[in-house]
């Protein structure tokens, strides 16, 4: 990571600044080292939690021979709720960075829902994405339809996931627990019981798969039609730019 | 009214020393320590026997029939003797008007002090006249014998939750008792179950008498002793589901080995109750143990949730039958197939640009 370094040393206030490649283009460093690495702890994470999940609702088929000499089922629950601790812990971390790091790390947790200029640029993403506009806006950060979608879908989904998630695993952990006592105590009554709380855990995994698909393409789609760099910028944290018209969201 | 527990016990011809092993049966049931063995038969040598009225609403007299089967034969003989059942229409000698004249009867002597034990639940639909007793709606009843009990206790599925009656579209508009608008504001204590376990129906009746006070409950109000843990917790065929060993079918080997029902649509995961502990009719069995998955019958709903042998259940809140994996399911390939459309469209529209470009580089 040393050449990015050394450019961050050289980049002006603005913070923007002529991209290693040259050619007139210009690059910004938007996502930090923490981001970045909560980016991919995430996408593990939520791979290993969607599977184990699915497994856990219908396992694998049945092993023979005696009880003892297995352990499928308990390995599964296992992965699930590590994962599901790193999948908490990350996002803990994270709320810490939107507030230690730049503020492109605050971007997906305090979407601008006031601003008239925000929602413009989401009126203007959608013609983007249905075809009716030729060319897309330039943002340095996340376009506005990706903030609401984010916001909306992934934050406020994996906190769902979290607080079901525990107050799931509270039952097993029985009264007395932490878990039971912070999560399970006040979400089994609200969810009315504990049936009824598997499914809405269940029905959200599949709400994050769906935003994962959407995300998946959108970004590969993005790093092609757009007029910023997508995948190069969650590996590195450098966004660089195909053209040097300004860009749409300069604060 | 000044007459004890341990005199009526006396009265019927049980020992001393029936009485006192009694009472380390009941200080064992209820999970105390031996310590309390005495202090319960102090309570019952010195206080007076609590007047109990048992009312019967829409309900199928599971509880009733649940609760004179108690395994333990002491404990159903003492407990039906020192309960001072003054009231129940299914059992008691009384018939028609000298029945009921026993309710005013207690609520006016003993107001304040005795226990309303209500078995099956309200309907209000109609002003309550899908269940009338002694010519009147039975919700009036209930709310008359309410406002004067020291505590009710909702025997059953039926008056904790609603139960079957209660099931979808709900015709009788057949309620529980913890929600019948309009009665008295006195503690309640769920016992639910369809029907609850013989045990614990006489267990937290004894808990009252002796301590006078109610069992600790927990957030929707069962006793915590009881409906602390899940059947699943304690369920002896766990270390089979913890391997992975499931009955995929109701006759393969797997059944006939005795494994985990959990991809039958066992409930046991899910379900409040002390099954899998104390088990039924002198501990003989339970449900799991004799080959069928739990239906959780003492969960809130567990009648409107679809088949009792899917593992995911219907999810009704939109207003369709579904589970999770058909809802999610649908949503993600709704998507998948929105993506690749998306993405055709999205090659097609580069490919006519590019193709514009060209022609119009040809034409220049």
């Amino acid at each position: 990571m040393t050449e990015p370094t050394l450019i961050s040393n050289a980049v002006d206030a603005s913070g923007i600044k002529s991209s290693p490649e040259g050619e007139g283009a210009q690059a910004v460093y938007v996502y930090e080292k923490p981001v970045r690495l909560w980016h991919s702890l995430n996408a593990l994470v939520i791979v290993a939690l969607t599977v184990t999940g699915y497994l856990i609702a219908s396992p694998l088929a049945s092993v023979g021979g005696e009880a003892s000499d297995h352990f499928v089922m308990g390995y599964v629950r296992f992965l699930h709720f590590a994962a599901g601790y790193l999948l908490a812990i990350g996002l803990l971390f994270r709320a810490y960075w939107a507030y230690a790091g730049n503020e492109h790390a605050r971007q997906i947790f305090m979407p601008p829902l006031l601003s008239r200029e925000f929602w413009h640029g989401v009126g203007h993403e959608i013609l983007w994405y249905t075809f009716l506009v030729k060319e897309p806006k330039k943002y340095i950060g996340h376009n506005p339809l990706a903030v609401l979608s984010m916001h909306f879908v992934f934050v406020w989904g994996a906190l769902f996931m979290i607080v079901t998630g525990f107050a799931l695993y509270g039952e097993g952990t029985g009264q007395g627990s932490w878990q039971h006592a912070l999560f399970s105590s006040w979400v089994l009554p609200l969810f009315g019981d504990s049936q009824n709380l598997h499914s809405w855990h269940h029905l959200v995994m599949w709400l994050i798969v769906c935003f994962v698909l959407i995300h998946v393409y959108v970004a590969v789609r993005e790093d092609k039609l757009s007029r910023q760099s997508m995948l190069s910028t969650i590996v590195t944290g450098w966004r660089t730019f195909k053209d040097d018209k300004p860009v749409d969201d300069v604060h | 009214m000044n007459e004890t527990f341990y005199d009526v016990m006396r009265r019927q011809g049980i020992t001393r020393r029936s009485f006192l092993k009694f009472c380390s049966l009941t200080a064992a049931s209820l999970g105390l320590s031996p310590a309390f063995a005495p202090k319960i038969a102090h309570a019952m040598e010195t206080k007076p026997r609590i007047p109990v009225l048992w009312l019967h609403g829409l309900e199928c007299t599971c509880c009733s029939e649940s609760f004179i089967r108690s395994g333990h034969p002491l404990a159903k003989d003492v407990i039906l003797s020192m309960l001072s059942l003054d009231y129940d229409d299914t059992i008691m000698a009384a018939a028609g008007h000298n029945a009921e004249a026993i309710v005013d009867e207690i609520v006016e002597k003993y107001k304040g002090n005795y226990i309303l034990a209500v078995e099956g639940n309200a309907p209000l639909g109609e002003d309550g006249m899908y269940c009338i007793i002694g010519g009147k709606p039975f919700v009036e009843q209930l709310k008359y014998a309410a406002e004067s009990c020291k505590a009710i206790i909702s025997w059953g599925s039926c008056a904790s939750w609603g139960c079957v009656q209660a099931a979808k579209p709900n015709p009788t508009r057949a309620t529980p008792t913890h929600k019948i608008p309009g009665l008295a504001d006195k503690p309640i204590i769920k016992v639910p179950g369809c029907p609850p376990i013989a045990e614990v129906m006489t267990a937290v009746v004894a808990y009252l008498l002796t301590f006078e006070k109610l069992p600790t409950l927990d957030r929707q109000g069962r006793p915590q002793m009881f409906y602390s843990q899940r059947i699943h917790d304690k369920c002896y065929r766990r270390p089979h589901f913890d391997a992975g060993q499931f009955v995929e079918h109701w006759d393969d080997e797997a059944a006939r080995q005795g494994h985990c029902l959990y991809k039958m649509g066992c409930k046991g995961p899910t379900t409040y109750n002390a099954c899998s502990t104390m088990r039924w009719n002198e501990g003989v069995s339970f449900p799991i143990q004799s080959g069928h998955g739990c239906i959780g019958c003492s969960e809130d709903g567990f009648w409107d949730k679809g088949g009792f042998y899917q593992r995911l259940t219907d999810i009704n809140d939109f207003g369709i039958e579904a589970n999770a994996d058909t809802v999610g399911g649908t949503a993600a390939t709704v998507v998948g197939v929105g993506i690749a459309a998306h993405a055709g469209l999205t090659a097609l529209n580069r490919s006519k640009k590019s193709g514009d470009k060209q022609t119009g580089a040809e034409q220049q």
